[in-house]
């Protein structure tokens, strides 16, 4: 089901299923062209399948915005090894919440999603990582890949290919930083998730030291559609090298929030006062988080631009996961940049020093600062530190961290300033107590 | 240590999903799993789990202090989780905890004496375009209200609280 009502002017491409009487189950998947493209794709060479894919101009809904047709050529071909396709739905980006869906309401989308990646380079198996919090999903889609064996789209001899491709489900277990794909990689193997040096990649080196394609739980479900509609009639629904469609989580401060499927390039104002009804209370735009918590804020007189990967990129920000977090005029800049800061504290895997020292630094001098006791000095502090994160952890957390730190520092200034001149400290927050871990 | 026919069936499935010689793969699905179940990571499942997946008893230790829905200690019949992350937050999602924290006499990660209800204060769980959120168990529960949170929690108290996510 959805938990909020569609906007007239979503375009349903991969949500269009959503609303359909059981969506979920093979029987509306195949009424509605499921499973049509792999039909397709059987007959398609390798090659093919990914110039049609670069065609598409899809990148990667996961955060980096990689373009898929190209992270699909990079796996070497006949090295002699297995080959592995792993669906990353451990979403856990703050502000995203629509892998939730795609597998609540259309877990055959991505199976066939999977499907197309695992002919491609002759794949005989698939991982779903699903993060813990999501079990409902996995009885879902465990409920889902067994339709598909029963009607011959999973197992041997898929359509008489003489290809066979199982997929299964995997559990996280409450780690944020299993979303980076390596991490991920090294969950799926039951350690630790901590992430891997690269290179070499996932492509390459990926689950069980074997050539992988791993890509976000919506880049697989967009595949299908590429396929039955053709590239370049995907690429035509967005703007030049950000094709199609993406499910765009909007929270915060706005009348109606929600996920929404909306073409690349959409304008941020427009999401904010047509498609979600406008800011809450009549209150003013003070900011927008346009792509999850790691991405850095936008203040009011900077989101007049459209929602896409490179639009972002030039707005010195980034369309990440597609959580847009909108706050209006009463919001703590503060208060959120400490949030955040204690998210990322919480979540570094302690395996590298920047990133350890460094969020949990952040986190003691914002919290010193919003309580009441901030010197002067730390504001460039907390400036200086998170810019001596950028570029030098393994993996992309630290980044994560400290870009929206400084934005928050850079952007709203004045209101961290504002913080020392305050005579009395706000509230003490709730008391922090013993961990049962 | 044996398991319900439903979770033995489950590990069987499990431990065959992954390619040849890699059952460490199943080591954290286990744990969460058999954590469900039993109520806990107690010692007994960690050698349990090292059996199965062909692991040393250290190999599934040291993985039980990384991920957060690991526990070595029982929760509450009823976990109750309230995300207070930014999307949250930006809707009184930190109201919400401290009212919870008010409302249930506990404090974070603290279970009530009668082992009914525990109470944590969580990262984002994929819910923010219909914050603010909890978590009971594994269900759902969108646009909570502290009085919306009263009833659940009632509910609890009751028994009457069904599994159906809102």
């Amino acid at each position: 089901m959805r938990y909020n009502d569609p906007s007239p002017l979503e375009v349903r491409v991969i949500s269009q299923r959503f609303d359909l009487p059981d969506p979920a189950s093979i029987d509306t998947y195949l009424a509605n062209e499921g499973y049509v493209a792999i039909r397709k794709v059987l007959g398609m060479t390798p090659e093919a399948i990914i110039e049609e894919l670069k065609t598409s101009s899809l990148r990667g809904r996961g955060g980096a915005g990689f373009p898929t047709g190209m992270k699909w050529s990079f796996v070497p071909r006949n090295t002699g090894k297995p080959t592995y396709i792993i669906c990353n739905s451990d979403e856990s980006e703050p502000g995203t919440c629509k892998d939730r869906l795609l597998m609540e309401n259309d877990p055959h989308q991505l199976i066939e999603g999977m499907l197309i990646a695992g002919w491609t380079i002759k794949s005989n198996k698939g991982y779903i990582f699903i993060r813990g919090e999501y079990r409902y999903l996995i009885d879902i889609v465990d409920r889902a890949i067994a339709e598909a064996y029963e009607r011959g789209y999973l197992g041997k001899n898929i359509l008489g290919s003489g290809w066979d491709f199982d997929v299964y489900t995997h559990t996280g277990a409450g780690a944020y930083e299993c979303g980076e794909e390596s991490a991920l990689l090294e969950s799926l193997e039951g350690k630790r998730g901590v992430p891997r040096l690269k290179p070499p990649f996932p492509a390459v080196v990926g689950a069980f030291q074997s050539p992988t394609i791993l890509n976000n739980c919506e880049t697989f479900s967009s595949v299908p559609v590429i396929f039955r509609n053709g590239g370049a009639w995907y690429a035509e629904l967005g703007t030049p090298k950000n094709g199609g469609t993406r499910l765009v989580c909007v929270s915060g401060h706005v009348n109606k929030p929600g996920v929404y499927e909306l073409p690349m390039g959409f304008p941020i104002m427009r999401i904010i006062h047509e498609v979600c009804g406008g800011m809450r209370n009549g209150k003013k735009l003070k900011a927008v988080i346009p792509g999850g918590s790691s991405s850095p804020v936008l203040r009011a007189d900077e989101c007049d631009i459209p929602y896409d990967f490179d639009s972002l990129a030039k707005a010195k920000t980034m369309a990440g996961s597609g959580g847009i977090v909108v706050l209006d005029e009463d919001t703590d800049i503060v208060a959120v940049a400490l949030r955040t800061m204690k998210f990322y504290a919480h979540e570094s895997c302690g395996w590298c020093i920047p990133c350890r020292e460094g969020t949990t630094w952040l986190k003691k001098i914002l919290t010193r600062f919003h309580e009441g006791g901030g010197l002067p000095s730390d504001i460039d502090l907390i400036g200086e530190l998170a810019g001596n994160m950028l570029g030098r952890t393994f993996c992309a957390l630290g980044d994560a961290a400290a870009m929206p730190t400084g934005g928050f520092i850079t952007k709203f200034r004045g209101e961290f300033e504002e913080y020392l001149n305050r005579q009395s400290a706000p509230e003490p927050a709730a008391p922090e107590l013993v961990s049962i871990a | 240590m044996t398991f319900s026919p439903e979770l033995e069936a489950r590990f069987t499935k499990l431990l065959a999903s992954y390619p040849p010689g890699r059952t460490r793969s199943a080591v954290v699905p286990m744990l969460l799993y058999a954590q469900d179940e039993v109520g806990a990571v107690t010692q007994e499942v960690v050698e349990e789990v090292a059996r199965r997946c062909s692991v040393t008893p250290l190999q599934v230790d040291e993985v039980i202090g990384y991920y957060s829905m690991l526990h070595r200690k029982p929760l509450g019949k009823y976990h109750v989780q309230v995300c207070t992350n930014i999307a949250c937050q930006a809707l009184g999602g930190e109201q919400l905890f401290e009212h919870a924290c008010r409302a249930l006499r506990l404090g974070n990660k603290e279970v009530s004496s009668d082992g009914l209800i525990s109470l944590e204060e969580v990262e984002c769980i994929g819910a923010c375009s219909w914050a603010p959120a909890i978590q009971i168990n594994y269900d759902f529960h969108h646009f909570v209200t502290p009085e919306r949170f009263d009833q659940l929690i009632s509910a609890l108290r009751d028994g009457s609280y069904g599994r159906k996510a809102s």
